[in-house]
């Protein structure tokens, strides 16, 4: 076109980003890669292609690794470990700041190279995924420089296997591997299969920064090589961030292996506008929202909920922003949607929206690139809570939309979903956003904007969205574990007799649901016997219904969660004040059930946790974090809900209040198996509950076999946690059962904790006890 | 409404459209109108990231900035040979060889801005160009003159042969919520206008804040406004990206309801060529390609027009140009 003539249309034109130099730096790795293990690239072997989504066309030929490249990755990232821990935070930081300087370095290389690779529009590469990438490994550059003074008993996990999605495949890769790195951890890596182009100039990067050989290992290949990771024995801790389907099945594989584990997953994330929004920078959010990666993202705000008195005239804005999207080649910095990552996403989009029948469909109506994998943004208007794409995550430029009345209603429209990664809120009234941002169950809210990201800021899921947060001092926890050597803890067994009834008027132990005493739904009990063999009593046997009953009763005391921090403390004190007052009793009873001496001192030591928690109410604070914008990003800590937990056999009364104390000083509620072998000391202590206006439904106290208890506890979906310090082998069975909704748990791995001690209380309890979640508020006039 | 822009011959605003007839203040929409600043500056920062015009196409744009400048000298020692040499400059802003690479002619800018005093001169020396000439009026910069002395001027204006009148709003109506009091000056400066058009200044700097700027550029439209401009040049802060995506947003929300295009026109402080680039994408963003004209749109600048002849000169020649080779306006 002449200039006249664009004079006349005022047309953009192409603004294309030259591709020579990142396909330069492929041609000089043969277009054919290996995997890096022990500090170099290993000969390319039997793989697969890797193709740029915009055009079809092959940019390399990568290596599908095998059980022995995986073997060899893990014992080089094994073998590395000790000497990368050793090498103190000083050391690591200063290699972590020489890897964060290549990649500014070459930062146009990675961005080119992303959208290659992913087809992402260059925009982004450039603007958010590599300077966010570089921001991570800065940031933890600082961590760890800052490790040993400021976590002095925490050390690295070891060996590390993380396996990254290809939305965001070096941002991902950041994600994970600064952290890790930090700790002194190693790390065997496996990006996408679509996506591994940029981690293998990553690992070209770590060559040039002389990072020790074996810190970083990556290997290529899909799913498979994914599973060899997860079931590896040589590795300590599982970080993975891709589907809820995968995480469950990753879940449930390394169950009782006592590798740690934290999952990144799936997300259906609202996307909240009231009436008094700026709706036209409400628009603008959503193309950030859903419209950011082509929606490939697990946070995308891909579901809307507008007020009903806005909702037509919003729509009409958003039809109107659509039609202004410019959709075509990634690599023309003036598109704002560029490629899906492979045709068989793009059919994934596809099915689902095809096989909707409800509500309006708005379409994008452009020209779509021919030979690429592309799919144009579509809003999807009159949708319910019951329609099958409001529930779905569809991963594709698709927004769904419904309506809601009130604050009340939002909130419950918003939550009603299994997933809870990220929310997003509109409105000009601070009133209402901070009353609506905590009620929101997400590990992310955004006020006033949407996917604003920072390595200072956690960020991380709630329910079947996952667990474990990335970023920030709370994210180093999924990467360190305390200092210190643990020994095995061998089973309790209650003690057998033929004792009859003592003499007295007989008092009958139920179980402790909901405020009340209750009698078993299946109507057994079993006998307790002193070590004499004497009987002390008879208690419940708990089945599957009274399980039920008291997650019903826990659920149902929400209003526990919401109450003030300094009532709970109050509740705390008066709990403690209420056992030293029965002392002698309950040490009687420890004495008479574990036939040892220790009942007094127990009973003190149990007062004394009381008091700790008590402290710890309105202690346990949140953060505010320093984040690049004007405005604050606050690291919340949030109950995590109602919580199972399998007590220590040991310490019948000690046991179950070190585990139910922070717990309900946090603002959860519980279900607490009492100790199986020693039982009486609990069915005791709810009548101290009793008396110390503890709330009906905040505690539930049941007796029985753990095992059974355990299972239907770790499977119940209205549970959000399940801990256990059970001397049987709960470990295994637990997490494998919590994988169903995706519980957060917190098993002992068959080693003992001392209860007596430090170990039995503090920090670790309060973090297990907590989720944080982080609201961003960006503000100005 | 839709009009054929190609057939657009003069750049005297609204002639082919629908002259903003304004209505009653509707103090409902006022009132409900928001602006969350952080926002858009998140908007107003991205954009020039988003959007980005090449090669020829940027030579396109550029001569299309210079047909929406009002070029314009506030001095207060301005003279009639210094209005004509920037009459001169109006008629022919870029040498004649550069155009005729770029296949173009018939290139003026937007119109010419003066004082009072300068009309006159500025008109003469226009005269057969079909350029028009604005002034700003009503005790402009700061608008505290006499009300009565105040509309008076704009009368004088209109007889000395002003095509464009830019007014200057009370900006203590704004900051003191009394948008009836903003309407009812309004209402009075369009009507002393008569068949001239009515820029109205807001002065945004003097706002306090992006909300009040939302709700001052509804009031000017509602009284009849015909372009709403952001500043006089004369204070601290004057056009930014983040307050002209609030005035364009009220300018679509205005022909959404009302079916009327209102005009817009960032003043001071533009005076890159690149600027003026982002400043037509967030235009052609926010209110479409039918803004992009000169009678719906104008940058109020005197030293943006060199940066365009020099990267015009580049953009024929690939060398870097300098300034000395341009005529100065």
């Amino acid at each position: 076109m002449s200039v006249k003539e664009i004079f006349e249309s005022m047309e953009y034109g192409p603004a294309p980003e030259t591709a020579a130099e990142a396909l330069a730096w492929l041609v000089d790795q043969g277009d054919r890669f290996g995997h890096f293990i022990n500090g170099s690239f290993t000969a390319p072997g039997e793989g697969f292609l890797s193709k740029n989504p915009a055009t079809g066309e092959t940019l390399a030929m990568l290596t599908q690794a095998t059980q022995a490249d995986v073997d060899t990755a893990v014992e080089a990232a094994r073998k590395a470990q000790p000497k990368w821990e050793k090498l103190g935070g000083h050391g690591r930081a200063r290699h972590m700041y020489a890897l964060t300087r290549l990649m500014q370095k070459h930062a146009r290389l990675f961005a080119v190279l992303e959208t290659l690779d992913n087809g992402k529009p260059i925009r982004e590469s450039r603007d958010i995924d590599v300077p966010l990438a570089q921001r991570h490994f800065y940031y933890h550059a600082g961590m760890a420089q800052l490790m040993q003074a400021e976590m002095p008993d925490r050390r690295a996990l070891g060996v590390c296997g993380q396996i990254i999605p290809w939305n965001f495949p070096l941002l991902m890769l950041a994600w994970k591997v600064a952290p890790a790195l930090a700790m002194g951890n190693t790390v065997v890596l496996k990006p996408a299969e679509y996506t591994s182009l940029t981690a293998l100039l990553f690992a070209d990067i770590c060559r040039q920064a002389g990072l020790p050989k074996g810190v970083v290992n990556i290997v290529t290949g899909d799913g498979a090589v994914g599973e060899m990771i997860v079931a590896h024995e040589g590795i300590d801790k599982i970080a993975f961030t891709g589907s809820t389907e995968v995480g469950r099945k990753i879940r449930q594989a390394t169950a009782g292996s006592g590798k740690a584990l934290t999952l990144e997953l799936g997300g259906k994330s609202p996307y909240i506008v009231f009436d008094d929004a700026d709706l036209d920078s409400a628009v603008e959010g959503l193309v950030d929202a859903i419209w950011f990666n082509q929606g490939q993202v697990c946070c995308a705000g891909s579901r809307l909920l507008v007020q009903e008195g806005v909702a037509e005239r919003f729509h009409a804005k958003l039809r109107a922003r659509m039609d202004g999207l410019r959709i075509g080649d990634p690599l023309d910095k003036c598109i704002d949607v560029g490629a899906i990552v492979d045709p068989v996403q793009v059919q994934t989009i596809r099915d689902m929206v095809d096989g909707n029948t409800e509500g309006e469909t708005y379409c994008v109506n452009a020209q779509l690139p021919a030979g690429g994998c592309y799919y144009p943004p579509t809003l999807i208007t009159g949708l319910t809570p019951t329609s099958r794409l409001m529930q779905e995550e569809i991963f594709g430029p698709v927004l769904v939309s419904t309506t809601f009345r009130t604050p009340t209603e939002a909130v419950d429209v918003a939550n009603n979903t299994r997933y809870g990664l990220a929310a997003t809120v509109w409105t000009e009234n601070v009133n209402l956003a901070l009353d609506i941002a905590p009620k929101l169950v997400a590990g992310v809210v955004w006020v006033n904007a949407t996917n604003l990201f920072d390595a200072a800021a956690g960020f991380g899921g709630m329910r079947e969205s996952g667990f474990g947060r990335e970023g920030g001092w709370e994210g180093l926890n999924a990467y360190t574990r305390p200092k210190g050597k643990t020994k095995p803890l061998t089973k309790i067994e209650g003690f057998t007799g033929e004792g009859s009834e003592a003499e007295g008027i007989d008092r009958t132990p139920k179980l402790y649901i909901g405020g009340k005493q209750a009698r078993p739904d299946g109507g057994y009990s079993q006998p307790v016997f002193s070590r004499a063999g004497a009987l002390l009593g008879q208690v419940p046997i708990a089945g599957r219904k009274d399980v039920r009953n008291a997650v019903e009763a826990a659920r149902g005391a929400g209003g526990w969660a919401k109450s003030t921090a300094h009532l709970r403390a109050q509740i705390l004190y008066y709990i403690a004040e209420n056992l030293s007052a029965r002392a002698a009793e309950f040490a009687a009873r420890i004495d008479g059930l574990t036939g040892g001496r220790s009942g007094a001192k127990e009973v003190e030591a149990s007062i004394s946790r009381l008091f700790t928690y008590a402290a710890w109410a309105d202690k346990f604070d949140g953060q505010v974090k320093s984040v690049p914008i004007r405005g604050v990003a606050m690291a919340m800590r949030e109950p995590v809900g109602v919580i199972g937990a399998i007590c220590p056999d040991e310490a019948p009364l000690l046991g179950l209040v070190s585990v139910m104390a922070p717990a309900i000083a946090m603002g959860n509620r519980m279900v607490l198996a009492a100790s199986e072998a020693f039982p009486l000391a609990a069915t005791d202590f709810y009548q101290v509950l009793d008396t110390s206006d503890v709330p009906g439904g905040v505690v539930n106290i049941l007796t029985g076999p753990h095992a059974d208890l355990a299972k239907v506890l770790a499977q119940h979906l209205d549970v959000d946690a399940v801990w256990s310090f059970s001397s049987s082998e709960l470990s295994g069975l637990i997490e494998a059962a919590s994988a169903g909704n995706l519980k957060r748990s917190w098993v002992n791995n068959g080693q003992a904790r001392d209860w007596m001690g430090t170990e039995g209380e503090g920090r670790a309890f309060l973090e297990a006890a907590t989720e944080v979640k982080t609201i961003w508020v960006p503000y100005g006039e | 409404m839709q009009t054929d822009t190609q057939n657009i011959k003069t750049h005297l605003p609204l002639v082919t459209e629908l002259r903003n007839p304004g209505m009653a203040l509707d103090l409902d929409w006022v009132r409900a109108a928001q602006a969350n600043t952080s926002a858009i500056e998140r908007r107003a920062a991205t954009l020039p990231g988003r959007r980005s015009v090449k090669k020829e196409y940027q030579a396109a744009w550029l001569l299309k900035a210079i047909t929406c400048i009002d070029l314009t000298t506030l001095a207060g020692d301005d003279t009639v040979g210094r209005v004509q040499r920037l009459c001169a400059k109006a008629r022919q802003p870029v040498r004649h060889d550069i155009l005729e690479a770029l296949g173009v002619d018939g290139i003026t800018t937007g119109a010419v801005c003066v004082y009072h005093e300068m009309v006159a001169p500025a008109v003469a020396a226009l005269e057969g160009t079909g350029i028009p000439v604005a002034a700003v009026s009503t005790g402009f910069p700061a608008g505290l003159s006499p009300f009565h002395l105040r509309v008076a001027e704009i009368g004088e204006s209109v007889n000395a042969g002003a095509h464009e009148i830019d007014i200057v709003i009370s900006r203590r109506h704004v900051l003191t919520g009394n948008w009836q009091a903003l309407y009812d000056e309004m209402r009075a400066f369009r009507a002393a206008c008569g068949e001239a058009h009515v820029k109205a200044i807001l002065a945004t700097g003097e706002l306090g804040s992006l909300r009040n700027v939302a709700r001052a550029s509804l009031v000017c439209m509602m009284a009849g406004a015909d372009f709403i401009k952001t500043s006089t040049g004369k204070e601290s802060v004057n056009a930014t990206l983040p307050v002209s995506l609030v005035m364009i947003r009220a300018i679509r929300e205005y022909h959404e309801r009302t079916g009327v295009r209102i005009g817009y026109k960032p003043a001071g402080g533009i005076s890159k060529a690149k600027d003026a680039l982002v400043y037509l994408s967030l235009i052609k963003e926010e209110l479409g390609n039918r803004w992009l004209q000169p009678d719906l749109f104008r940058f109020g600048a005197s030293s943006l027009l060199g940066d365009i002849e020099r990267q015009l000169e580049h953009h024929v020649t690939g060398a870097y140009s300098a300034s000395y080779r341009h005529s100065m306006g």
